[in-house]
């Protein structure tokens, strides 16, 4: 079994088919979107292969140390920050193909309209523990 | 109490209550209910004879659940008391289990999390734990898999490979939670080693012996790795070496070789240099040799491209390198090491930091940027 990341991004992924930011959905749309969301994570429970999802709010800052005995600096939120993560899921899966079978599942969520987005998901596999025989 | 011993005894209960006739998933889930209370009652209160009482409490509580589920197709109930079954059905029951738990219809993952529960008697959260997933997700593995095997006779064997791959996975994997799954992994061979009479499942045995000997030394405190050169040869387990070695070479005797057995052979003859210098590389690219003709494994090859290195200098494994594929799992990590060895150290640096960029776990990430660094600082000096 292998741990995969999806990640999916309020900017930076590359457009999505069905573009229209959720703002524009009308209620009943947003609430389908969230819907499929937490159908396909139950599933996924079912089939033994869910292991954590969160969604993150955008209003983040970055934050750096000032050296010893001074407060870290904060700095941001950045309007222009390129690459904004929205939220993500990991999976433990049998094998890379059905990470990308999932991942283009949850891709499909509706959105305006009730169509799937489409949306382009950033698919990372996670560094697992070394084997015991390596030779 | 003796967790490990009440574990041991987990798929002979299992094989009682099927003898009763409680079919695979019912007598499993009854078990794992008996093995809670065990948890709870047993250390104010031990019972005489531990597998007796798991036996009467898990034979209550599968009575239990099919009284509550009456919508159930009725069951057909043999007598409550049977006699307890003779050593010989004991084995006959434990075997049926790690057969069935391996059966080919599951995938890996559900192969193995089904054994650790029903043939190794860990709950679902040690389970899940070892693993790194949530206790619900793990429990529906194995829900699944108890589903997928449901329509499997209970009588009948199966194919030991698929068994030995099993448990080749539990140990090989190395992930530990509140249970160590290396040392899981070697007390279910050993007990199958017990009850079978088969070369291969020694192979098994011994290679998991010799490789769990040098765990002392793979390690540093930080967890990073130590490899297999620079490990301190002191700390290396020679009792387990020696019971390896004596298993694998009985297996050996009986001349029929098998991918374990020249597994385990290569493992035996590191642990017979006291130095690393003292290598019989020669003999190991034999074995190589034999490993690539039983299994045709690209990990083989690469394997043997290492020793060829060794044996024969790191030209001729650079030359044994170019003709396998360049895109397998550790390639570059290996034609890295040539190269330095070959005196290339700017190569070596560049092929070193690649190698970390596609590495797949993080102490052997962390290995090879180490040793790019290393080189470039020494190239900078």
């Amino acid at each position: 079994m292998a741990k995969y990341l999806l990640l999916k991004h309020y900017r930076g992924a590359p457009a999505a088919v069905n573009d229209v930011p959720m703002d524009r959905w009308t209620p009943e749309e947003v609430t389908a979107h969230f819907q499929y969301m937490q159908d396909f994570a139950d599933r996924l429970e079912g089939t033994g292969e869910f292991v954590d999802g969160q969604a993150l709010s955008p209003d983040g800052m970055w934050v750096r140390s000032d050296g010893q005995g001074k407060p870290p600096v904060t700095d941001g939120p950045f309007a222009e920050t390129k690459d904004l993560i929205a939220g993500w899921m990991i999976i433990d899966v049998d094998s890379r193909e059905r990470a990308i079978e999932l991942a283009g599942e949850l891709s499909a969520a509706p959105g305006a309209n009730g169509e799937p987005i489409h949306e382009w998901l950033e698919v990372r596999p996670f560094l697992g523990a070394p084997p015991t025989i390596t030779e | 109490m003796d967790e490990a011993l009440l574990r041991a005894v987990v798929p002979t209960v299992i094989g009682v209550l099927g003898r009763r006739g409680a079919d695979f998933a019912a007598a499993e889930d009854a078990v794992q209910e008996a093995l809670v209370e065990a948890v709870r009652v047993w250390p104010a209160d031990p019972p005489r004879d531990p597998q007796g009482w798991l036996v009467t409490v898990a034979w209550r509580k599968f009575l239990d659940a099919v009284r509550a589920d009456s919508s159930r197709r009725r069951r057909e109930l043999r007598v409550d008391e049977e006699p307890a079954p003779g050593p010989a059905e004991v084995v006959d029951d434990t075997l049926r289990l790690y057969f069935l738990c391996a059966h080919p219809s599951l995938s890996p993952a559900s192969a193995v999390a089904l054994t650790l529960r029903a043939v190794g008697g860990l709950t679902t959260r040690q389970i899940a734990q070892a693993y790194l997933v949530p206790e619900a997700t793990m429990a529906q593995r194995i829900s699944r898999a108890k589903k997928t095997v449901s329509g499997v006779r209970f009588d009948r064997h199966g194919d030991l490979a698929t068994v030995l791959r099993v448990l080749y996975l539990v140990f090989n994997e190395g992930y530990s939670g509140d249970v160590d799954l290396v040392v899981e992994a070697v007390r279910l061979t050993r007990q199958l080693a017990a009850m079978t009479d088969d070369e291969e499942v020694a192979g098994l045995l011994a290679l998991m012996l010799l490789h769990s000997a040098r765990r002392p030394a793979r390690t540093r405190a930080d967890g990073s790795l130590v490899t297999l050169a620079e490990q301190d040869r002191r700390l290396w387990d020679t009792r387990l070496i020696a019971e390896g070695v004596d298993v694998l070479q009985a297996a050996l005797a009986r001349d029929r070789l098998g991918e374990y057995q020249a597994q385990a052979a290569v493992a035996a003859l590191h642990a017979d240099a006291r130095t690393a210098e003292e290598t019989d590389w020669v003999q190991i690219v034999e074995w190589y040799d034999e490993l690539v003709r039983l299994t045709g494994s690209p990990v083989a090859r690469l394997n043997r491209a290492v020793a060829v290195g060794e044996a024969d200098g790191p030209r001729a494994g650079l030359a044994a390198l170019a003709e396998l594929d360049p895109t397998l799992p550790r390639a570059t990590a290996v034609s890295a090491y040539l190269h330095e060895r070959d005196g290339d150290r700017v190569m070596a640096a560049r092929l070193y930091a690649e190698a970390a960029r596609a590495a797949t776990d993080l102490p052997e990430r962390d290995h090879l940027t180490r040793q790019a660094a290393r080189l470039n600082a020494g190239l900078r000096s």
